[in-house]
């Protein structure tokens, strides 16, 4: 069914991606891994904007633009260039960042989400390359704080921004949208997402054709979702009661959910951007057919490919490829156990156990899965009682055999479950005569009998044919 | 050694010889606190430590360098680690670098001692010295004179014999102009040839460092140290020039251009003549010339201010008093910065700031930046088709001689045409040497020999054959020997 955006909302995006699994800066030699160290010892003349410095580009980071525009099925521009683009603020050290304006590393390209009806494109309209400016760290609140400090670890990392053409109609879309991003950012393992900062969003928005506001300092996924729904509740309402919306600048408060007016179209900055002189225009026409073939299997490619070679339906390989990381490990086990009897356990069992949990894959072994689909397709365990094994590992560690053996989770034999049977029918005796009598319920209460009796390791369905067979004798 | 020298850096090797690095510098020093041409920004309190570590060769290498013990100055707008450098400005009082320029690690590998820091137009920005913070400096021809600039601390410092040889920078003329004024040697390389790292931007894209001394021969000396690739510089090219090999007295053959737009209308009587006299040398010598055209060397100057200041405009955003130098309290961080910016920089500085704003703002920057860089491309074709046909282009530096301090400071335009004959070589990014070719009044008149890209060798080989064949390096300012 279509979706008709009764609203006629259109939300683009600009992510900023930080390349922070590079092992240097944008156009210094200073380290990346910054995130866990004193502030401002990782800077050099050249972050630190000092006089006289110079900045070098970073090959590695071009390398990384590259990979990202091509997953992004942009076009590679053959001569890219650095501007400068000027304003005043404390954490930019030399009173311009060095960006991109008209010869954007890559441009024109397009992503699949999942849209509000079926598959809906995303275009890029661009992605270029830029520097990361310090951080400022407020004491105190930011509007009582009596000072601020600086610290230029941040300054010069290099970042990528992506800006999106206004094709998404909901927030719903956008969040889809920043999934399928992250997800193939993730793919590319140009950026570590779980790093602070590591993405940045602003936001467009504009209702029924009207002027857009851009909402900025969106820092999470979720985030992003509230901001949109905010600010589209907050343009819908100020139509409704006769206002019109304005172009501006507002500000994403994560703490309150609202966004706040920071400047109108009449404030903007004019960045005077000009050709940066220190940076040569660099040809990388040459170099865009080697990048490609670095290029891993991306989302979409491997969410065909899991349909086909292993015979799933397209839910589970959706969600099986959402995470690279998710991928790798149903590959894994995929190597090693039918994957006919495993993508179930992977994709919806374990992935649904490590959502609840807020977890990652990098929480369970490879291993413990491989054991644990084994002892259930061997009839050692049952399914439930693998569930819990599954449940264990996650909430207090282990291996999956010393759980099966701490809980006495091993299947017991037909035998025992057929004793069992005979002394529950002997010792409830009003039970047997209601269910002969047509009560249906006293089955199951017979048959939990059975289960208390074996302690739950006898598997349940075999447990009610048993108690019906010596029933129906 | 008491009284002021020229000494090229072959006699001050001979010095060091028989006395010792840190005599000759001592003697320097002496010299320099005598003086009266306020030459100076910083004396490097550091230079006799140096000096004594060269003469027992603790660094491992100095005596093997080719400028082991030899004191330098240094244009106080590249940075020195461990020395002030203020660029002559307010806005840098008391910033130290933590690190050296490239050519300065390269002087001190040759081991090279610094002397101290030059004075200079703030930012480079001028043509007299007179916009520096430090008051300016005077011309050892005659001390009512400005030395030309902005390197003018360099080279006066070197025609005074406060120094043997000294380091400026050219954006628009700078090594050039103040070298014409004070009749010493002054080279601004091909754009590209000397890593600029360490050097505090004015207009990067039309910059260089380049060298002054009081012979031809220092200058390929210097440029041998200084000059190559530096990966630091994405703009310094990869290029293999030996100048000690263009020292060459022959210029059989060369052919000469030269340019009536190099002659224009204000152009001094005197200049004209001592540079025609020049060329008909170099016609004795061997050589031939013809005339040229180059037709868009009247729009040089302005498509030249307007990038430069543009640039600059961008450039000086960082002194904001946040990390360096001088800082004026605030409310807040808006109001130190500009406080900050309004007591730091000089008028001069701030015109070209507000200019250069301007220039590239919404609505104006099609109009004036981008129609400079057109400009600019023109007068490169300029050179391209004038430089296929001669191997050399001759013109006079400046078109007058040294003008009365404070003649011109009042007013700015009077000051930016002066420039006329320089800033063409920086738009096209061409190698220009200026060296003296006569007195007018007392006051020294700089031959301008300008050649194509990483072309140096011929250029320096045109320069030291008229050196070798005239008298004019022998001339030098009254009390100087």
């Amino acid at each position: 069914m279509a979706y008709h955006n009764p609203d006629g909302v259109m939300i683009g995006l600009e992510i900023h991606v930080q390349l922070n699994k590079l092992n240097t800066k944008m156009f210094c030699g200073c380290s990346t891994k910054y995130h866990n160290d004193e502030p401002n010892s990782h800077v050099c003349p050249v972050c630190l904007g000092l006089p006289g410095s110079l900045p070098v580009i970073n090959e590695k980071a071009v390398e990384a633009a590259m990979k990202i525009g091509l997953a992004l099925n942009c076009e590679i521009v053959p001569q890219t260039q650095f501007h400068r683009k000027n304003y005043y603020y404390p954490d930019l050290p030399k009173g311009f960042q060095t960006t991109q304006y008209d010869f954007p590393i890559a441009s024109e390209g397009k992503v699949f989400i999942e849209g509000e009806d079926g598959e809906h494109v995303i275009g890029i309209t661009r992605a270029h390359m830029e520097e990361d400016p310090g951080r400022l760290l407020h004491i105190g609140s930011i509007d009582k704080s009596k000072g601020t400090m600086i610290d230029y670890n941040r300054s010069g990392m290099a970042l990528i921004e992506i800006v999106s053409e206004p094709d998404m109609r909901s927030p719903k879309e956008a969040r889809r949208f920043l999934d399928k991003l992250r997800n193939i950012i993730e793919y590319l393992d140009v950026c570590d997402t779980t790093l602070e900062g590591a993405m940045r969003f602003d936001a467009n928005v504009s209702i029924g054709g009207g002027s857009r506001a851009e909402v900025k300092n969106i820092s999470s996924h979720k985030g992003a979702e509230r901001a949109l729904l905010f600010e589209i509740v907050r343009q819908k309402n100020l139509l409704r009661r006769g206002g019109t919306v304005v172009q501006e600048t507002r500000h994403f408060d994560e703490a309150r959910g609202v966004t706040i007016s920071l400047r109108t179209k009449e404030q903007e900055h004019d960045y005077r951007y000009f050709p940066e002189p220190d940076l040569v225009p660099m040809r990388v026409a040459d170099r865009t057919a080697k990048v490609a073939e670095t290029l891993p299997e991306l989302p979409d490619a491997k969410r065909e490919r899991f349909t086909k070679e292993y015979g799933m339906a397209d839910m589970h390989a959706k969600a099986l490829t959402s995470e690279i990381r998710t991928a790798d490990f149903y590959e894994e086990v995929a190597a090693k156990i039918d994957a006919k009897i495993c993508t179930p356990w992977v994709a919806d069992v374990l992935k649904g156990e490590l959502n609840y949990r807020d977890l990652t894959v990098e929480s369970f072994k490879v291993d413990d899965m491989v054991e644990i689909i084994e002892m259930v397709t061997q009839d050692k365990i049952t399914e439930k009682s693998a569930v819990d094994v599954i449940r264990a590992i996650l909430d207090s560690g282990g291996s999956a055999t010393d759980i099966v053996k701490e809980k006495g989770l091993i299947k017991v034999e037909d035998d025992v479950v057929s004793t069992a049977v005979l002394e529950v029918i002997k010792e409830n005796e009003a039970a047997v005569t209601d269910y002969l009598g047509g009560k249906e319920q006293s089955l199951n209460f017979l048959v939990g009998q059975v289960m208390k009796k074996t302690r739950g390791r006898a598997d349940a369905v075999q447990a009610r044919e048993m108690v019906l067979a010596s029933l129906n004798k | 050694m008491s009284k002021a020298k020229w000494m090229g850096i072959s006699k001050v090797r001979e010095s060091i010889a028989t006395s010792s690095s840190e005599e000759v510098t001592a003697s320097y020093l002496d010299t320099i606190l005598k003086s009266r041409i306020n030459g100076y920004v910083t004396i490097n309190e550091g230079a006799i430590a140096r000096a004594q570590d060269i003469d027992k060769n603790k660094d491992g290498k100095g005596h093997d360098g080719v400028l082991a013990g030899v004191p330098i100055a240094i244009k106080d707008n590249i940075s020195t680690k461990g020395i002030q450098t203020t660029c002559s400005s307010k806005i840098l009082q008391g910033y130290v670098p933590p690190y050296n320029a490239h050519v300065i690690e390269r002087l001190l590998d040759a081991g090279a001692v610094i002397l101290g820091k030059t004075n200079m137009d703030e930012f480079a920005m001028g043509t007299s010295t007179e916009s520096s913070h430090y008051g300016t400096t005077l011309n050892p021809w005659d001390h009512e004179k400005v030395p030309g600039g902005s390197s003018g601390g360099s080279a006066a410092v070197v025609a005074a014999g406060e120094a043997p040889i000294s380091l400026g920078s050219d954006t628009g003329g700078s090594v050039r102009c103040p070298a014409a004024f004070c009749g010493v040697v002054g080279l601004k390389p091909t754009y590209g040839g000397i890593s600029r790292y360490g050097l505090i931007s004015y207009a990067n894209s039309l910059e260089q460092i380049g060298p002054i001394a009081t012979n031809v021969s220092d200058i390929a000396t210097i440029m041998d140290v200084i000059g190559g690739y530096d990966p630091r510089d994405s703009t310094s090219i990869k290029q293999e020039i030996t100048y000690q090999d263009s020292l060459v007295d022959d210029v059989t053959g060369l052919k000469i251009g030269v340019s009536d737009e190099y002659f224009a209308e204000g152009i001094d009587e005197g200049v004209e003549k001592s540079v025609w006299a020049a060329i008909q040398k170099f016609e004795d010598m061997g050589a031939t010339w013809e005339k040229i055209s180059m037709p868009h060397t009247k729009y040089a100057l302005a498509s030249y201010y307007i990038i430069a200041m543009s640039e600059a405009s961008s450039n000086l955003a960082r002194f904001d008093g946040t990390r360096h130098g001088l800082r004026e309290e605030g409310e807040n961080w808006h109001v130190m910065a500009s406080r900050t910016r309004a007591k730091g920089f000089g008028e001069e500085v701030k015109r070209r700031i507000l200019l250069g704003t301007y220039a590239l703002s919404a609505g104006y920057h099609d109009k004036y930046y981008l129609k400079a860089l057109k400009v600019r491309t023109l007068v490169k074709q300029d050179f391209d088709k004038a430089l296929s046909n001669v191997d050399v282009l001759m013109a006079p530096t400046m078109p007058t001689p040294a003008f009365k301090i404070g003649e011109k400071i009042e007013d700015p335009l009077a000051l930016y045409l002066t420039d006329v004959n320089t800033v063409p070589i920086n738009l096209a990014g061409v190698p220009s040497i200026s060296m003296p070719c006569g007195l007018v009044d007392g006051l020294p008149v700089g031959l301008q020999i300008i050649g194509n890209h990483f072309d140096e060798s011929t250029i320096m080989r045109a320069a030291y054959s008229f050196e070798q064949n005239t008298d004019h390096l022998a001339k030098r300012p009254a009390g100087v020997e």
